[in-house]
């Protein structure tokens, strides 16, 4: 064991201490562009996994090759043009840090917790036969612990849901973070988002759903032991699909879409 | 134990000093990651190999270590450890490490670590305290093993995700049980090993 002085010990934790961080660091930044590349095919898998369009026999860049990515304004809806800002350069979470990009959302307006609401977003069009057949669209909300970030797929009514997917959260794993649960997603498939007077009325219910008829297309069956993440899910939807999220950009759609059938 | 060979202290924990049967230690890992046998099979290649190169690390480092504050040493260490595992899972193994997802951080307060750094590598050469450290987590790695071949194949009817036993869910004859699903089960697989392990090596059996 080694003589103690009352300078000793401080001195060897100041060296172990920047030896270690020394390894982490090296490791962190040396491993980064091969994480961020995984992170980045996590997403399109996702992508594909929510439109329904992912399969084994395919590799994801191939299909993934096959959908339009388009950047939209929020607020009014509208396509943003690809010289004014490249979809390759985009990156939508970083834009909620840029002032001018970004705004603060005041709290009555927040129920999916982002605190920043960017001003363009991503979305993501499938088209058959020169028709729209569904759009993807990124979202993100407070669950329990922490964001969850995910993609919900809309057929081409952009009423119905067409699936959902959850990338990155990190609500407990078994109970929360069953909404990674492939069962749980697929439950969504078919939904519709908004009542009759085009509010959303999704609803994630205790248990199993009890409703019949139409009120059952606004029902999903909630995961038990988990009600605070799935009250998050249900107010992530609120958000994301009413006119501070993505319904002006679907009533735009919705509108273009008829004039060209 | 000064005397114990490098074979005794690889083969010791797998049986007779098993730190999870003998020493009960670990379990919380053991209740989390045995759901399935791959993640279980990973999570043990990830301790064996924290445990040691960490034990490693301290022993190369025991005379330099100031008695007062060797526990916070010790932890620093295994954290650093821990954190490159998972760094590198992430890079490499990342379907992996999102299976496993918080499970690779709590390595870190996984007490076989801190134990086998405390107890043995604080006092033993770099090379002994190496192979302790293998052995330790080979040890750990055949309860989970084990844990996680039972759970899973009557759990979920499958082994390493391939079907064995046709579950009734799918249109097969095998109803599953719902218990081997739930982490708690593994309480109960623990303990009948540890049974069956102290009746076979009665040294085991603790005094009363």
């Amino acid at each position: 064991m080694a003589k103690e002085s009352f300078f000793r010990p401080f001195y060897t934790v100041l060296v172990l201490a920047f030896v270690c961080s020394f390894l982490v660091s090296l490791a962190s930044v040396g491993l980064r562009p091969r994480q961020e590349a995984n992170r980045a095919q996590e997403r399109k898998k996702n992508i594909l996994l929510a439109a329904d369009l992912f399969t084994t026999e395919k590799n994801i860049d191939q299909v993934f090759a096959t959908i339009q990515p388009r950047i939209i304004d929020l607020a009014s809806g509208k396509f943003i043009p690809e010289n004014e800002i490249s979809v390759q350069q985009f990156d939508q979470l970083a834009s909620t840090n840029d002032k001018q990009r970004s705004r603060l959302l005041p709290k009555d307006e927040d129920p999916a917790g982002l605190r920043r609401l960017e001003k363009y977003s991503l979305v993501y069009l499938v088209k058959k036969n020169n028709r729209l057949s569904k759009v993807i669209l990124p979202v993100r909300g407070k669950g329990l612990w922490s964001t969850m970030y995910g993609y919900v797929a809309l057929n081409g009514d952009l009423k119905t849901i067409c699936g959902i997917a959850f990338y990155e959260h990190g609500e407990t794993p078994g109970l929360g973070g069953e909404i990674e649960n492939p069962a749980w997603l697929a439950s969504w498939q078919g939904k519709k988002l908004y009542d009759d007077n085009g509010k959303v009325a999704l609803k994630i219910v205790k248990g199993k759903s009890k409703a019949t008829g139409e009120a059952a297309l606004h029902e999903v069956d909630g995961l038990s032991g988990a009600t605070l993440t799935g009250n998050g899910v249900e107010r992530l939807f609120h958000f994301w699909f009413d006119k501070q999220g993505f319904k002006p950009f679907l009533d735009r759609l919705q509108q273009e879409e008829e004039k060209n059938g | 134990m000064a005397e114990s060979t490098s074979r005794q202290l690889l083969t010791h924990p797998i049986l007779q000093r098993n730190p999870i049967a003998l020493l009960v230690l670990g379990i919380c890992s053991a209740l989390a990651v045995t759901g399935k046998m791959s993640t279980a099979f990973v999570m043990s290649v990830c301790v064996t190999v924290v445990v040691a190169f960490s034990s490693l690390a301290i022993s190369l480092v025991r005379h330099h270590i100031p008695n007062s504050v060797r526990i916070g040493i010790q932890i620093t260490v295994i954290a650093t450890m821990v954190i490159l595992v998972d760094q590198i899972l992430k890079a490499f193994y990342f379907d992996l490490s999102k299976q496993l997802s918080i499970y690779v951080g709590l390595i870190i307060t996984n007490c076989i670590v801190m134990g086998r750094a405390e107890g043995f590598a604080m006092n033993n050469p770099p090379k002994a305290s190496f192979i302790d450290g293998i052995g330790n987590g080979l040890g750990y790695g055949f309860v989970l093993m084990v844990v996680a071949f039972i759970r899973e194949l009557f759990g979920s009817g499958s082994l390493f995700g391939y079907e064995i036993l046709k579950l009734s869910s799918n249109g097969g004859w095998y109803v599953r049980n719902g218990l081997l699903l739930l982490p708690a089960s593994a309480f109960f697989l623990i303990a009948l090993l540890i049974w069956l392990l102290r009746t076979m090596d009665p040294d085991q059996q603790e005094n009363n």
